[in-house]
């Protein structure tokens, strides 16, 4: 789950860590508003998406007085900004993070990650800032340093000022990054983050270390234990289908294609995605039911792929373990007859009690089209969307 | 022969009297698995299917001499269940539960170090030697006795894999879900070892996805170490970029983890990739043929 930069922030500085005074705003009077408050001579107008590049793709103002503020307000706001986080349609900006200009002397580089290789928190530095550490990383990789953290103990203070040397922040502020680095390392622990960025770093010309930005992405499967995570999600950031489908618990994706998919398993949903698109089709979407789906859950995905209109066939594709393939069919039925089909569907079932849910389809009186295996289910669905 | 688990393991299933874990139970009884033992705590005493429930994992060690554990405990206790197992240094720790916190795995691996238990998963579909032991979720009539070997990031494209295999023909020594999380016990390399150094399995299908570089360790792995044909396939070939596919560990970000590089780098090692899902049993057996395999693979 993602957050916006301006609650990145708030989280950051609740753990010590030294961040821009601002405020987030949902109007140009409420921008004017907040500028007064921080009374500084520079205010940065600041585009909350969730989503990276804000800057490149002129999501970020600086405002010298408060006309500024309010003309940049009124310019942003309702902007479709496109990055290259964003995909070419773009988010709309819906709100301002409103904040104190920095004196910056220096940007750099500092990200927190899960890592796979190691099974541990990684941490990465460079005095690369304010660019695409992909870039840094494929064009100067020996700039980026990295401290892997022992997780019995946590990162040390050594390893944060290895680091923050290995950056080359100047000497007498080693200190200052470091216990920057410790805040940083306790709130992505605390609070179960799997990616946190920093970028940029800064060092100010008052001798001061600050977070300038907070790109916080949170482990989805800890969520359950961190109510005040949950809270900050912003809907509107979301795709209006995912948000039905995390109701249900469903892994959900919208894709832009026009074959619905219906499948069990993460790895088969790709898979049959990717069968789709080698018979000349495209999906519409990814979506896992997962292993303990109910009939009523099954039921509610269907009804979730039916709302997107350009889905013009639907493909069932299921390989029951955990997953019994009469509950496949039950929810199948009951939605088709409660929504109505008026699209094409084939249906593939496969494993655990695979008889008992082929009976049910049969006996439904349903318009379905069988299939023996996943190239035949592909086939078949392909052709009857044309 | 087989890698892991044959007819001789004593399995514990923890978490045995939730619904899910019942079900299952059932069927790898059925299938006859010996499940020696469960555990729930606080329903020590109780029996359920006819297996004892003890308490802890320790007393049914005592009890039964168990060595292999089964986990399906739900997500936030499942940490835990697994580092209980590893205490009671049993051989071996399947975990089935899916969407456990990736920062308690991490905690899970580091405690793991030194000690003996090999952890299998979490969110994986278990590890079944064919007429012999099923430990886990898969469908068991699908799997017949044989000479492949299967390890996959994946529970349903494997009996996907599986299921091909044995319409062919093609029977299996052990089929391994190494699960979808970026943070898991036991990786492709691993099972490549047992299976390389199993005299009954005679050639391999590996079955990854996008995300991570796994793919691309277990390729160069199997060209300076395999003896033996290895077929592959990589799922998510169309998924976009930035978008995450269900599991926690299938996603392209920064550029890094597409299929395109994992099926490059395992062209590179001499692995045949399948071009798409429904051809895995068709390549692997051009493959064998190939390597003049095939009779002595074929089962049925």
């Amino acid at each position: 789950m993602n957050i916006h930069e301006y609650q990145g922030k708030e989280i950051l500085r609740q753990y010590g860590v030294s961040v821009p005074n601002g405020r987030v705003a949902f109007s140009p009077e409420e921008a004017v508003k907040v500028a007064k408050e921080l009374s500084t001579s520079v205010v940065v107008v600041k585009a909350q998406i969730h989503a990276g590049g804000r800057g490149k793709a002129g999501g970020v103002k600086i405002a010298k007085n408060l006309d500024e503020v309010r003309s940049y307000s009124k310019e942003l706001l309702g902007k479709v900004l496109v990055t290259h986080q964003t995909g070419p349609e773009g988010k709309e900006v819906k709100r301002l993070y409103i904040e104190e200009g920095s004196d910056i002397k220096k940007e750099y580089y500092l990200g927190f990650v899960v890592d796979r290789a190691t099974s541990r928190i990684t941490l990465m530095g460079s005095e690369e800032g304010g660019m695409d550490i992909e870039e840094v990383a494929e064009a100067t990789p020996e700039k980026i340093f990295k401290e892997i953290v022992d997780p019995a103990i946590g990162l040390t203070g050594f390893q944060a000022r290895r680091l923050a040397f290995n950056m080359n922040i100047p000497d007498k502020l080693i200190n200052k990054a470091a216990s920057l680095m410790l805040g940083i390392y306790k709130a992505f622990t605390e609070k179960d983050a799997s990616i946190l960025e920093i970028n940029p770093l800064v060092v100010t010309g008052d001798g001061n270390v600050v977070a300038l930005d907070a790109k916080f992405n949170f482990d989805g499967n800890a969520l359950y234990r961190h109510k005040d995570i949950v809270e900050l999600r912003d809907f509107e950031e979301e795709d209006p289908k995912e948000i039905e489908a995390s109701k249900y618990d469903l892994s959900y994706i919208s894709l832009d294609g026009s074959i619905g998919c219906m499948v069990n398993g993460a790895g088969l949903a790709m898979a049959t995605m990717d069968t789709i698109s080698y018979y000349g089709g495209s999906p519409a979407n990814f979506l896992d039911v997962g292993g303990g789906a109910t009939a009523e859950k099954v039921t509610e995905a269907f009804k979730i792929i039916l709302s997107d209109t350009s889905v013009k066939g639907i493909f069932v594709n299921i390989f029951g373990g955990i997953m019994k393939c009469d509950i496949i069919a039950e929810g199948v039925i009951t939605a088709a007859k409660e929504v109505g089909l008026n699209v094409p569907l084939v249906v593939r079932l496969e494993g655990t009690n695979v008889e008992l849910g082929k009976a049910l389809l049969n006996e439904s009186g349903i318009n379905i089209v069988t299939a023996d295996s996943m190239a035949d289910g592909a086939r078949k669905i392909v052709e009857l969307v044309g | 022969m087989s890698v892991y688990i044959n007819k001789e393991t004593k399995v514990l299933v923890q978490g045995i009297t939730g619904s899910t874990a019942l079900f299952h139970t059932k069927q790898m009884l059925e299938y006859g698995t010996k499940v020696v033992a469960g555990v729930t705590p606080g329903k020590g005493g109780t029996t359920v299917e006819g297996v004892p429930v003890f308490n802890t994992v320790v007393d049914a060690v005592e009890a039964t001499g168990c060595n292999v554990s089964v986990i399906y405990v739900p997500a936030p206790f499942a940490a835990d269940a697994i580092l209980e197992a590893v205490d009671a240094d049993l051989d071996l720790v399947i975990c089935i539960t899916e969407h456990i916190p990736v920062l308690d795995m991490v905690k899970v691996k580091r405690y793991m170090e030194g000690k003996k238990t090999r952890l299998i998963g979490p969110n994986c579909p278990g590890v079944i030697t064919a007429d012999e032991c099923k430990i886990g979720i898969m469908p068991g009539y699908i799997h017949k006795k044989g000479h492949v070997g299967v390890v996959s990031r994946s529970g349903t494209l494997t009996y996907e894999a599986v299921h091909q295999l044995s319409q062919e023909g093609i029977g299996q020594t052990t089929a391994v879900g190494i699960g979808g999380d970026p943070v898991n016990g036991t990786n492709f390399i691993d099972v490549l070892k047992e299976f390389n150094e199993d005299p009954e399995t005679y050639g391999v299908v590996m079955i990854g996805e996008i995300g991570g570089t796994a793919e691309e360790e277990a390729a160069e792995w199997i060209k300076a170490n395999m003896t033996k044909p290895v077929v592959g396939f990589i799922g998510g070939q169309t998924a976009p970029p930035g978008k995450r596919m269900g599991h926690a560990g299938a996603i392209i970000s920064g550029g890094k983890g597409t299929a395109a590089d994992k099926i490059k780098a395992m062209n590179a090692a001499g692995i045949q990739v399948a071009e798409t899902p429904s051809v895995i049993g068709e390549t692997f057996i051009k493959v064998i043929k190939e390597h003049g395999l095939y009779e002595k693979c074929k089962t049925h």
